[in-house]
């Protein structure tokens, strides 16, 4: 009988990307590292490994904190300060999902009772105006207590019950935060307004520190560094300790660690509550930045948004979402304004082909392929019906409209009706995008030649979709279109996201 | 809360026998439209454990090919076949669609995912959700299609039979019957046929199936496209009710019909009908007696209840786990 396939191989005989059971990762990818330490990238690596990990990121934290300083542009401030947050809410989900296994679905409630708590606390709407510090506290105290309370009801059942109960917990808050202008709490006739309900609560006090009270984009981007500094050396520190390993014993194997005698309930609550502690945390920054407090920043895109970063940062590493955060939210600026974003699309393709395509010829030819794909379909709905290539690529009065060399291209090569935004021309759109959606699926099937065949009208197509619709749509449907795509892609292709670590699955 | 206000609402037509019917009538409407999208979860969950997210849309996209199919016909107000035909055809039509989107879904989202941890095929869930909500968002528009079912037969659907202080509408008389046609279909499906009897060895030990010669992924297939098709005529049903579709219905009628599955017991199909009935009377009720904008919350209550008191369900076994 040949030898069992899970014995170990020599090092390097397999692919070094999947480590398997009974194979040391360390081991298995040793070919590797000997070839990325050596010659001159290798010298700079082997200096930058012998920093030890904590300057790296005081270094990392000074070079942030030195940007508002470098720069004056509110725009880039106002983004980075919105980044910060998000980072906030991605370290605390990251908390129940990454380290616990619990999938936390309600977690963007938490983040709206952080918001509408300090707002309630600090604004005209009931006059009441406490200090920054006593806010805080309280509404801290007050969402850990609701996660505590969350999460009692699904502490003894599978995780499965966990996400439907804190789904329908986010739900409710939107719910109550929508209707909460009318509550027939005491009076019998007429009725409180608590939330302000759709037009939210404004004039929210700014944070108050020290007595100096925080006005500019500048004070707030430091305010929230200086909060994402702290929640992500708690939870480093956390994740570091006896709860850390428990956290991650009670994701690997539940049963186990119950039966090892941890207390599984417990360590489940507390997971819930600290994430909802940090979450509730990047509310108050959120609303007093923002001085108000508004129903929809609090719903489910949101949240969808938060799990596309930990996800694309890589679940359980600290590092890796806040990473994951900056970027989904620098990408999803880029993607407000069709002259930014229209790269977006071409760079993605064109890494991921690079990346994926091997050998280079293979990569030549489909490259070609799909030029030559494009300019013979233009010439032939040219020759038929000239009124579908008069379009013009993007509408917003930027200068592709009516030159740049990409602009110039992509009219030769792309069929762009005339007036896009004619009803009729929906039509198109609706269908390429069916089309093309089959053409992913069919892509993911399909073996050996036909996939370089299949590959080239789908990459016209794709461009072709972005260039007649998705562009101009960056702030609506395309957004959330692409963050649910990056959950779907990544479980399957890279469920460990890009900076997480890959783990074996013992079934 | 509310409950000052509840005694201030009681006024002496609130207090009748007829407006109770009335609720009790539109609450089984709802629920048996609630019951038909809880057994698609609860017949995914009983095989593969795993809580299908994009049911909800699955369900959104079956209201609209009932749409499309009803205007492709010539609209409600004067259709080009007799209105049983028509309604018979959206019907086929929605279900055979959801069914196909169904087993796409499962092909492509939640397949290479079998093997993966226990949350990863969940995001995935999720991600795919949001995806489809999205598309729609898309292709259809944000703004409602008017099903305008109010015209067909001029009106004719929407009068009411009475008897005494009770009346109900043939529309929801129609709803109602076909979803428990529907539901009859489904148990004889499962309990007399090869392939429900696949079904079921499958949801009670799927390693073993496989190993007593079933084709597991043929049934899980076959599940998902019957649990959609199911989804799909309760999208129509949907519209014939409610008179519209909008991109989002998919998300609210997914968490009431999850409540609906968990309530009568995850993976069990009587508890996922009974559940769905119990859930849709008690949001009639709530809505009726208590307060509109909150029958959400009530809902959810309900849900919390039950999860403290008797986890496992109405009708489902106490979960026990094997090692």
């Amino acid at each position: 009988m040949a030898e069992p396939p899970d014995t170990p191989q020599a090092p390097g005989a397999r692919e070094p990307s999947e480590p398997r059971i009974g194979v040391d990762e360390w081991v298995a990818s040793s070919g590797e590292r000997i070839q990325a330490y050596a010659g001159v990238t290798g010298r700079v690596r082997r200096g930058f490994d012998r920093i030890p990990v904590p300057l790296r990121f005081v270094a990392l934290g000074i070079v942030v904190a030195l940007v508002p300083v470098m720069t004056s542009n509110q725009y880039f401030l106002r983004v980075g300060v919105v980044s910060l947050i998000y980072a906030l809410l991605a370290l605390g989900l990251n908390v129940s999902v990454g380290l616990a296994g619990l999938l936390d679905l309600g977690y963007v409630a938490f983040y709206g009772v952080g918001a509408y708590g300090y707002a309630m606390l600090s604004s005209s709407k009931f006059g009441v105006h406490w200090p920054t510090w006593g806010a805080l506290l309280v509404v801290l105290a007050v969402s850990v207590v609701v996660g505590f309370l969350l999460a009692l009801p699904s502490r003894r059942l599978v995780g499965d019950y966990l996400a439907i109960v804190t789904l329908f917990f986010g739900q409710i808050f939107y719910t109550i935060a929508v209707q909460g202008y009318r509550v027939p709490l005491i009076k019998i006739h007429g009725s409180h307004d608590i939330t302000g309900g759709p037009n939210g609560i404004a004039d929210v006090d700014g944070f108050r520190f020290f007595g100096h009270r925080l006005t500019t984009n500048q004070a707030y981007f430091w305010a929230s560094l200086i909060a994402v500094a702290v929640v992500f050396l708690a939870i480093h520190l956390m994740n570091e300790s006896r709860t850390g390993r428990a956290w991650r014993a009670l994701r690997d194997d539940p049963l186990a660690t119950e039966l090892m005698g941890m207390p599984v309930n417990w360590l489940k609550l507390l997971a819930i509550a600290v994430g909802a502690g940090a979450g509730a945390l990047a509310g108050t920054i959120n609303v007093a930045s923002l001085h108000g407090a508004f129903p929809d920043d609090y719903s489910t895109p949101i949240l969808i948004t938060i799990y596309a970063m930990v996800i694309l940062g890589g679940v359980g590493n600290l590092f890796g979402v806040v990473v994951g955060a900056v970027s989904v939210n620098v990408l999803l600026e880029v993607l407000r304004t069709p002259a930014h974003a229209r790269w977006i699309l071409y760079a993605v393709i064109l890494l991921g082909l690079v990346a994926k395509l091997r050998p280079w010829k293979a990569l030549v030819a489909v490259l070609a392929g799909t030029a030559a794909f494009g300019i013979a379909v233009h010439a032939i709905v040219a020759a038929a019906w000239p009124r579908g290539v008069h379009g013009l690529v993007s509408i917003s009065g930027t200068d592709f409209s009516h030159g740049g060399w990409l602009g110039w291209a992509l009219r030769h090569w792309l069929v762009l009706p005339a007036n896009t935004y004619e009803a009729g021309n929906y039509r198109f759109f609706n269908y390429a995008f069916v089309l093309l959606i089959g053409l992913v699926l069919a892509l993911t099937v399909v073996r050996g030649w036909a996939r370089w065949l299949l590959l080239v009208p789908t990459l016209w197509l794709a461009a072709f979709v972005w260039e007649t619709r998705l562009v101009e749509e960056g702030t609506g449907p395309t957004r959330f279109l692409l963050l649910g795509a990056i959950l779907v892609v990544l479980m399957a292709t890279r469920p460990q996201g890009l900076l997480g670590t890959h783990r074996v699955e013992i079934a | 809360m509310g409950g000052l206000q509840v005694l201030a609402s009681f006024d002496s037509f609130t207090l009748t026998w007829h407006y109770f019917f009335g609720q009790l009538v539109a609450g089984l409407t709802l629920g048996s439209l609630y019951a038909l999208l809880a057994l698609g979860y609860s017949m995914v969950y009983g095989i593969l454990k795993l809580l299908n997210f994009a049911h909800g849309e699955v369900f959104m996209i079956g209201s609209y090919i009932g749409y499309f199919v009803l205007t492709a016909l010539g609209g409600a107000a004067s259709p080009d076949v007799p209105a049983v035909l028509l309604i018979l055809l959206m019907f086929g039509a929605a279900m055979i669609g959801s069914g196909v989107l169904g087993m796409t879904v499962e092909r492509f989202a939640y397949r290479p995912l079998r093997r993966a941890s226990r949350i990863a095929p969940l995001i995935s869930a999720l991600g795919v959700s949001f995806f489809l909500q999205q598309t729609a968002t898309l292709l259809f528009g944000s703004v409602p299609k008017q099903y305008d079912t109010f015209s067909l037969n001029n009106g004719s659907l929407f009068n009411r039979i009475t008897i005494g202080s009770f009346a109900i509408q043939y529309m929801q008389l129609i709803v109602i019957l076909s979803a428990g046609a529907l539901m009859v279909a489904l148990i004889q499906l499962v309990s007399r046929t090869q392939v429900g009897r696949a079904m079921r060895a499958t949801s009670y030990d799927l390693e073993a199936a496989s190993m007593m010669g079933i084709d597991v992924d043929r049934v899980i297939v076959f599940t998902f496209f019957v649990g959609s098709a199911l989804a799909g005529a309760g999208g129509v049903m949907n519209g014939l009710i409610f008179q519209n579709v909008n991109p989002y219905i998919g998300f609210n009628a997914g968490l009431k019909a999850f409540t609906a599955a968990v309530v009568g017991g995850i993976g069990s199909i009587p508890g996922a009908m009974f559940g769905g009935l119990a859930i849709g009377v008690a949001q009639a009720l709530a809505t009726g007696y208590l307060s509109s904008a909150y029958q959400d919350v009530i809902v959810f209550a309900i849900l919390v209840v039950f999860m403290l008191v008797r986890p496992s369900g109405l009708f489902g076994a106490p979960a026990l786990q094997k090692v």
